[in-house]
């Protein structure tokens, strides 16, 4: 037994004819937090369904905890925490209740489950709520209680799909914390997302996935230092004065043309700014910003992330 | 830079424009209508099939049961028992989808489907919403109610014209319901056991107690003036006495009066609810 | 593979089934459901009040223009305590097939709680017994309170009627089951009618409100093919004391019913939900 936590090697998803995961090789070590970093439709919750033992590999192998999730699921799912895309907290009970019943679930004694759903009020800041129903709570709450009943069997590997997607800044920042606290402890996290700012904040290593393929793999610094510049210039024009990319080409190392604005990869931003400047170009605006995952996504795959 | 775009781009104008009371009711009554249009076989079976099925089970088979020995006769006042009860009918199933489709529908539009939402983020009223739904749910009683009449006949249930006023007497109580009913959905936020509660406390003993089955003066006395509280006796009786041509104009006008204050009270109700819900 | 787990070995019934669907489990959904029906105990306790009001409207005021009936033994009975066993056999129809349609629909599609169950080590085949178990748990709970009412108004003839209890479960087990299988078919809303015009039918026609000699032979036929039809005899023989060895078949018809609906039902939740 290798110590990897989960271990994919050609892993494949079939929807009838149609293949959502094309291959993929996997392999996410014990205390490390893994990414999956992609737009819509890549393959990542698929993924992260057959990880999770709720759907079964139309092909390749899948080793999770050691163990095959097409014999073993129970088995594997008794020691894994699951938050899934969409939130499916039991509407018919209380706060509590479903942190409660849930862990019972898990054949956790009713003490015992006691105790956890106290401690992961207190976790989630949820404690003042923990009698309320859960539907008027905002989404922020909700997903941090979903979070905390991923963790009431105290699981060895948490995967989580897109645990901030439809939040607000402030809810995020507030997430992003619970889970850096969870790494701390040792808990092996899983986490899919379209935001690379989450994958750069959260994510040790990570793959970058597009059409059911994995593309590319790394640590968010190498993957940047791989496929991108240190900076990025960000040009918009009016129509009227909107340059062709050849005329931009020459000046920068890589230029990337989107519907809205121009993309020069550079080394030095504000040098590159000045000559575009002196060539007489009239740009709307100009930005300067480093390089981020966004920009090494739109050098694997030539699309915007998020569209 | 904002002086340049506004050289370029002209300002828009709004093409949009707000309509009158009655027109803005219109529109809703439009929108419901377009809904319909592409999913009414759903509603087929409530509201023509149901009252179909208990018209053969009570009307034909039970009516086979208990024709010849004469007790049918003295409650009834003389006429056969398919004939007593297919106007009963007729308000009854007027009630029924009048308390469901101003039930699950209504919470959907407040919180599923969000139409009213969608409908209020436009100019139209709060009120032209909830009393545009309620148009709506009542020409549908109408329509459908018209369809049962044509299956009564076919079975032999209808003995005159006057079951046309019964048509109407059975959509007006059905309306009225409906409006209290509809208020009533419009303050509930999670449908939980509130409709659950409604149809089995309120609307299936309308339905036993009201006189349609069987004349309310079997019921035991401490009953009866259950009966008399609920709009669906009310509707009943009007039904009855229009389709077997026994008016008694006192007594109708007594009816009449009582369902008008129902749905008085109703619409008042629902434009309330509405507008305390749509625009908090 | 030896890993420490909280889950129990699964003795050999399910293994006809795939594997991991099943980790013995069931009665957490029964302790889910006893929770969450705190929160919702009106329509918990309306459900037992329905056929006692059809029981009270129906055997004072349609009594008034029957007499006495025929009952099956021969001697006659009164008409509420003709139609008593036929409404009790009704009840534990409807409150079956409504949980195990409707409310089980909503769960599946709507409020993904059962995904949120499979990520937990409970398989579909927990889920299914566990949401049958509260259904009859439930159809019990209103049986016994009928079977009490019918007691209180001197509508049972016979000792033979505290069998009707666990007749009604077996009848409800059969209805929720097919219920069951029936809605991992469903697409969406409106295919309820089908529903509806399955069960309205049935509670109408099938000599719940008065005997079988009304119809015509082929109409008899027909109705003696439906379950309700069947449930309906059984109760009524019970409740009456008409007690003979034919009552078997009846429940054999049941047991197949069952046999039939918790395998698709089973099947078809591992196919939905393990996608
Ligand atoms: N149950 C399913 N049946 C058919 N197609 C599916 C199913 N689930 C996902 N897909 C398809 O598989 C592809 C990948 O989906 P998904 O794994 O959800 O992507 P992501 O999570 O990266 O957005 C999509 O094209 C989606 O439409
Ligand atoms: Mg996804």
């Amino acid at each position: 037994m290798s110590d990897a936590l989960v271990q994919a090697r050609d892993l494949r998803k079939r929807f009838g004819a149609f293949e959502a995961v094309r291959g993929i090789d996997v392999d996410v070590a014990r205390g490390e937090v893994f990414g999956f970093l992609g737009p819509n439709g890549a393959g990542k919750s698929s993924t992260m369904r057959m990880i999770a033992c709720v759907s079964p590999r139309s092909g390749g192998s899948l080793q999770v905890l050691g163990m095959d999730p097409g014999s073993d699921g129970p088995r594997i799912r008794a020691r894994i925490g699951v938050v899934p895309q969409l939130d499916n907290l039991d509407t018919e009970l209380s706060v509590r209740e479903n942190l409660e019943i849930y862990g019972r679930y898990f054949g956790l004694s009713r003490r015992r489950v006691r105790a956890k759903a106290a401690e992961l009020l207190e976790f989630a800041q949820l404690t003042e709520r923990a009698e309320d129903p859960v539907e008027p709570l905002s989404g922020g709450m909700k997903r941090r209680l979903t979070i905390a009943r991923s963790l009431v069997n105290d699981p060895e590997l948490l995967l989580l799909d897109e645990p901030t997607t439809g939040l607000d800044p402030q809810a995020r920042h507030l997430l992003w914390d619970r889970l850096y606290r969870l790494k701390r402890e040792g808990v092996t996290q899983i986490v899919t997302t379209h935001y690379m700012d989450e994958a750069e904040q959260l994510c040790d290593r990570l793959v970058v996935m597009d059409d059911g393929l994995i593309v590319a793999e790394g640590s968010p610094v190498e993957l940047i230092e791989r496929y991108s510049t240190r900076e990025v210039l960000e040009l918009r024009f009016l129509p009227e004065h909107r340059p062709a990319a050849g005329e931009l080409a020459g000046l920068v190392e890589r230029v990337e043309e989107l519907p809205d604005r121009f993309l020069l990869y550079t080394a030095d931003g504000e040098r590159a700014q000045a000559e575009v400047a002196r060539s007489g170009l009239r740009p709307l605006s100009a930005l300067v910003r480093r390089s981020s995952l966004e920009d090494v996504f739109l050098r694997l795959t030539g699309r915007s992330l998020v569209d | 830079m904002a002086e340049v775009t506004a050289a370029v781009v002209p300002a828009p104008s709004a093409s949009g424009r707000v309509p009158g009371r009655a027109g803005g009711i219109g529109i809703v009554v439009e929108h419901h209508w377009r809904w319909y249009r592409r999913n009414w076989r759903a509603t087929v079976v409530s509201s023509v099939l149901q009252p179909l099925l208990f018209l053969l089970a009570f009307g034909v088979g039970f009516g086979a049961l208990v024709s010849g020995s004469g007790r049918v006769e003295v409650a009834t006042g003389g006429v056969g028992y398919l004939v007593w009860l297919a106007p009963a009918l007729l308000a009854m199933s007027a009630v029924q989808s009048a308390a469901f489709e101003s039930t699950y529908p209504v919470l959907s539009g407040f919180k599923w489907q969000r139409v009213y939402h969608a409908m209020a983020a436009g100019p139209l009223s709060a009120a032209q919403i909830g009393l545009g739904h309620l148009t709506w749910i009542a020409l549908k009683m109408f329509a459908s109610g018209a369809v049962y009449v044509i299956v009564i006949a076919v079975f032999g249930g209808v003995t005159g014209p006057g079951v046309a006023v019964s048509l109407v007497a059975a959509t007006f109580t059905g309306t009225a319901v409906a409006a209290l009913v509809m208020a009533f959905a419009a303050t509930v936020e999670n449908e939980g056991s509130a409709f659950t509660g409604l149809f089995r406390f309120v609307v299936i003993p309308m339905t036993l107690f009201s006189g349609t089955f069987f004349p309310v003066d079997r019921l035991p006395a401490v009953v009866r003036p259950l009966a008399w509280v609920s709009p669906l006796w009310h509707g009943t009786e009007l039904a009855r006495s229009a389709a077997l041509g026994r008016w008694q104009p006192l007594a109708a006008a007594g009816h009449v009066a009582f369902l008008l204050v129902l749905l008085v009270i109703g619409a008042v109700l629902v434009a309330r609810q509405f507008r305390r819900r749509l625009t908090p | 593979m030896s890993a420490p787990s909280a889950v129990p070995d699964v003795p050999l019934a399910p293994r006809l089934l795939p594997a991991g669907s099943y980790a013995g489990r069931a009665r957490m959904l029964l302790l889910r459901s006893a929770t969450a029906s705190r929160r919702t105990w009106l329509a918990f306790v309306s459900g037992f009040f329905e056929p006692i009001f059809y029981l009270l409207a129906m055997g004072q005021g349609l009594g008034s223009l029957v007499g006495e009936l025929p009952g099956p033994g021969g001697a006659s009975l009164s008409y509420a305590a003709f139609i008593a066993p036929g409404l009790l056999a009704a009840s534990a129809m409807n409150g079956a097939v409504f949980d195990s349609t409707y409310n089980v629909f909503f769960k599946l599609r709507y409020a993904r709680l059962y995904d949120a169950m499979l990520a937990t080590p409970l398989g579909p085949i927990d889920i299914a017994l566990g949401e049958i178990g509260w259904a009859l748990l439930r159809g019990g709970l209103y049986a016994t309170g009928f079977l009490s009412v019918m007691a209180a108004f001197g509508l049972i003839a016979s000792p033979w009627a505290l069998l009707a209890l666990p007749a009604a479960l077996v009848v409800a087990f059969a209805f929720g089951a097919i219920g069951m299988a029936a809605t991992s078919f469903m697409r969406s809303w409106q295919d309820f009618d089908l529903v509806t015009l399955a069960v309205l039918p049935m509670f109408l026609f099938a000599t719940t409100f008065y005997p079988l000699s009304v119809y015509p032979r082929w109409l008899q036929l027909v109705v003696e093919c439906l379950p309700l039809y069947h449930a309906v005899e059984l109760m009524r023989a019970l409740t009456t004391g008409a007690v003979h060895l034919g009552l078997l078949s009846h429940l054999g018809y049941f047991a197949v019913m069952i046999a039939v609906g918790v395998v698709l039902a089973s099947r078809r939740l591992d196919a939905l939900l393990l996608k």
